[in-house]
């Protein structure tokens, strides 16, 4: 099914997608001419295929649950913010605060991203296929983000529990995140999300594996300066 | 919040569509900023010539016209709105100062090629009053404002321009702008409102007054203005954009062989020719980007 924004209004597309008939097996759909409108895709719940076809604006795909979303374009700030599950894969680029906040499915962006992607992620998965802006995962609670590329200053800024999984250059650490060794299960973990990508999995012995220090948990008048 | 725009055309062609692209890119960046709204055109120099951008708040145009040729020989006078473009060849300093005895005048902007005009309102209604789709030129800046700083007035909308053919649009508030302003004006930099912009607008002027090119003024800026901001500045030879080191003050960039966009928003420029074939970036913190002749 087609549904083209420059003739129908974002609320009647989204409300479309939202109010799906699950004994339906229309499960595909396509949206064109999104010309950066903000809000594309939010709320989606079934299990559906949706392929936006150009370039979308502020949170799009956010609080998305089960649905597979195609964006052959960029999106502007907070691309899946609050996912619950499904996958959302942006053939472009990302602006800020990508799966920002988001608790699980799998976001792939297979461009760059700029500052603070996977901001308090609590629980998604993050392969971006480039590079990532300063303030990446910062206080990143679970799951994890997978950087092919580099990333800019204060990466893991007061992280908890996620991890990093960077291949190229780091800017700068942030507060409380340090480098881990990996050991099997963390491999596996990072198999199967370059798998989910695409990308070789011979490609795991190029990464590195970043996560908390946990100096910051408890309060310790040494690290004041880090609060 | 507030949406700044700026399109620089590289393609001659598209010279005559300057004031229609920008049209486009303004109402959609109406929702960023609903109290008032202001643009900066660019168009081809007039030798020896000078355009001051005067708002007026009065309707007697022949009045003030006549006023004026009193003191000044061959002078031309459009009016757009509540807004005065007085053509002569008269040089600044000089004008300036007989500008200053008419107090139903003030001065938004001069130069040899820059017009400039900026109202309190929707951004969508002052665009249509100023007949914004109709300009022509090489480069034009919009702002639409939602005031932080200082209050809802002509004086505290953007663009601010502090000197000759330049001007300045910002998202974001600065926090040393009073100590700034005061150091500023004692180099004789005229700031005349409480805005900060003016004075991140004084900042510029101050920097290419001392010789330096407008990227190492923004370059200085990086330290000595505090605060988050993402300018974008005007001069006749093109425009740059600058984002502070924190960068949450959004900026998008649109490149095609025709024109440079820059944007709050993608939005704004979606309606531009070819713009999905454009390379589109965001403009990194703490880099300065210009684009020119």
């Amino acid at each position: 099914m087609n549904l083209n924004l420059k003739k129908e209004s974002l609320r009647k597309v989204n409300e479309t997608l939202q109010s799906i008939d699950r004994k339906s097996n229309k499960k595909i759909f396509k949206i064109s001419n999104p010309d950066g409108n903000h809000a594309i895709c939010a709320g989606l719940k079934d299990e559906i295929e949706v392929t936006i076809d150009g370039h979308t604006g502020y949170y799009c795909a956010g609080m998305n649950m089960n649905a597979n979303i195609i964006v052959n374009g960029n999106v502007g700030t907070g691309v899946a913010e609050n996912m619950m599950s499904g996958t959302v894969h942006v053939k472009g680029n990302a602006s800020q605060s990508a799966g920002a906040t988001a608790h699980g499915g799998t976001l792939i962006i297979d461009g760059d991203t700029s500052s603070r992607c996977g901001i308090s992620m609590k629980g998604i998965d993050i392969i971006v296929k480039g590079s990532v802006g300063h303030m990446s995962a910062f206080m990143a609670q679970s799951g994890n983000l997978v950087i092919c590329g580099d990333a800019g200053d204060a990466l893991g800024d007061s992280i908890y529990e996620a991890n990093i999984f960077i291949k190229g250059k780091v800017k700068s650490l942030g507060a409380d995140c340090e480098e881990k060794k990996m050991n099997k299960k963390d491999q596996n973990i990072l198999r199967s999300l370059l798998k989910k990508a695409s990308i070789n999995e011979s490609e795991i012995k190029n990464f590195k594996m970043y996560s908390s220090a946990r100096k910051l948990y408890n309060f310790n008048i040494d690290n004041v300066s880090e609060y | 919040m507030c949406g700044i725009v700026g399109i620089y055309l590289k393609n001659k062609k598209y010279n005559s569509q300057l004031g229609k692209f920008l049209t486009g890119m303004m109402n959609s960046m109406a929702t960023r900023g609903p109290d008032s709204a202001g643009f900066a055109i660019y168009s081809s120099e007039k030798k020896k010539k000078y355009k001051y951008s005067v708002c007026s708040n009065t309707d007697q145009v022949k009045e003030i016209s006549k006023k004026l040729s009193r003191h000044v020989k061959d002078i031309k006078v459009k009016s757009i709105s509540d807004h005065l473009i007085i053509e002569t060849a008269m040089k600044p300093k000089k004008f300036i100062e007989i500008l200053k005895n008419h107090e139903e005048l003030s001065l938004v902007g001069y130069g040899s090629c820059i017009e400039i005009f900026k109202q309190v309102g929707n951004p969508k209604d002052v665009v249509k009053n100023f007949s914004l789709e109709k300009f022509s030129g090489s480069h034009a800046i919009g702002h639409t404002r939602m005031a932080t700083e200082s209050a809802i007035t002509t004086d505290g909308s953007h663009p601010y321009s502090t000197g000759e053919d330049e001007c300045l649009v910002h998202n974001g508030s600065l926090s040393n702008h009073n100590n700034l302003r005061r150091s500023l004006q004692k180099k004789g930099i005229e700031i005349k409102s409480m805005n900060d912009t003016e004075v991140a607008a004084g900042y510029i002027s101050n920097g290419l007054s001392d010789k330096k090119s407008l990227k190492e003024t923004l370059l200085d800026g990086l330290k000595d203005l505090d605060g988050f901001y993402t300018f974008i500045s005007g001069t006749k030879n093109g425009m740059a954009i600058v984002r502070d080191e924190i960068a949450c003050k959004p900026a998008v960039v649109a490149e095609t062989k025709d024109y440079v966009a820059i944007a709050s928003e993608f939005q704004a420029m979606a309606h531009l020719p070819n713009v999905n074939s454009a390379k589109i970036f965001e403009p990194e913190p703490g880099k300065v980007y210009s684009w020119g002749k």
